[in-house]
């Protein structure tokens, strides 16, 4: 097929672009960098969609799973309906489009991948994704909720142990330029320097390793992408079950069996592959996903 | 069918927004700007 005939839709062509101007967005602040501060603006009060420390130099708003584990620690509340309600809305309203476009964290991994190394399959390790929803009822609701001090102050159990953002966007960043900071860090700076490690390492030989296994963002927004008025529609008229979707998606989804899988991060290289151009975007109310449930 | 896709879309949105507001009545929005604006310890491996 002449591939200059696929009507591919701009959002798929330009993904990379778009990746590169949301982690800018979220990043705004670029002199902060180099001063060695953080932005104490009006921005702070708002979370930003994706995986994004708020103690990034450049950081424009709050880290949402940082925020939530902030607000259920503290001595004041025991649950946090304003970061859960801001993540209901960006989840239904996009899904898991938030991971394959709007998340710093995720094109990080994506541009690892790019660089030329052996690259190993993740579809027999698919049982592992159902540990990033442990990650989010464990490290970010229960631990931050239940195991708190004389003052009823919990830790940010996933922040302090497991966040690889932290380390990449805050402490690196940060202990350049402050010389304060880089004699503070110990070991637990060694461990998540370690885990940073490794993702950046996984990331080079498996697609997004972080997004499939661990991220709680990810997890929670995977539980919406079922209901998301971003879609993906198949149309079973065009399909001609070729298979070539299934094998182009580095997610592990077969699309034409479940269009809005909880994998599905909206990355469009199944539409990228399809020969036929049966598969499409759509945002919309109700059910989108295929030809047999929606009248046009 | 329990609920429709659309009724179930409807019915999130409209809890998100009455979580969100009623998050920001009680003042969850200062407890994240106050996080949000101070170096995080334990995000940087400080502790």
């Amino acid at each position: 097929m002449d591939k200059k005939k696929k009507k591919l839709s701009p959002l798929a062509r330009f993904r990379g672009f778009i990746q590169a101007g949301a982690t800018l967005l979220t990043n705004l602040h670029l002199p902060n960098f180099a001063k060695g501060t953080l932005y104490q603006g009006g921005g702070k009060y708002v979370c930003v969609p994706g995986l994004n420390c708020y103690s990034c130099p450049g950081a424009a708003g709050a880290c949402p799973v940082g925020a939530f584990q902030a607000v259920v620690g503290s001595s004041k509340f025991r649950f946090s309906y304003y970061i859960t309600g801001i993540l209901i809305l960006f989840g239904v309203l996009l899904g898991r489009f938030i991971c394959g476009f709007l998340c710093p964290f995720g094109w990080f991994q994506e541009l690892l991948h790019k660089i030329p190394s052996p690259k190993l399959s993740t579809k027999k390790l698919k049982p592992l994704r159902y540990l990033k929803y442990a990650v989010l009822l464990v490290m970010v609701v229960a631990l931050p909720l239940l195991a708190v001090n004389e003052l009823g102050m919990g830790d940010p159990f996933f922040c302090k142990y497991l966040c690889p953002q932290g380390v990449l966007e805050g402490a690196i960043p940060l202990s350049l330029t402050n010389a304060g900071i880089r004699a503070a860090l110990g070991k637990l700076f060694t461990w998540k320097a370690c885990i940073l490690l490794a993702v950046i390492v996984g990331s080079v030989v498996f697609y997004r390793p972080f997004c499939k296994w661990l991220c709680p963002l990810g997890a929670f927004y995977a539980l919406l992408n079922k209901v998301s008025l971003f879609q993906m529609r198949v149309d079973t008229h065009k399909c001609v079950s070729c298979g070539a979707c299934a094998k182009a998606c580095k997610m592990d989804v077969d699309i034409t069996k479940t269009p809005n899988h909880a994998e599905c991060i909206r990355c469009g290289m199944c539409m990228k592959a399809c020969p036929t151009d049966a598969i499409q975007y759509k945002f919309g109310l109700g059910d989108q996903s295929n030809t047999e449930t929606t009248k046009e | 069918m329990f609920m429709t896709k659309k009724q179930a879309q409807l019915l999130l949105l409209a809890a998100g927004v009455l979580m969100l507001l009623f998050g920001l009545w009680r003042g969850e929005a200062d407890t994240v700007f106050s996080k949000a604006i101070r170096l995080c310890m334990e995000c940087v491996g400080i502790g």
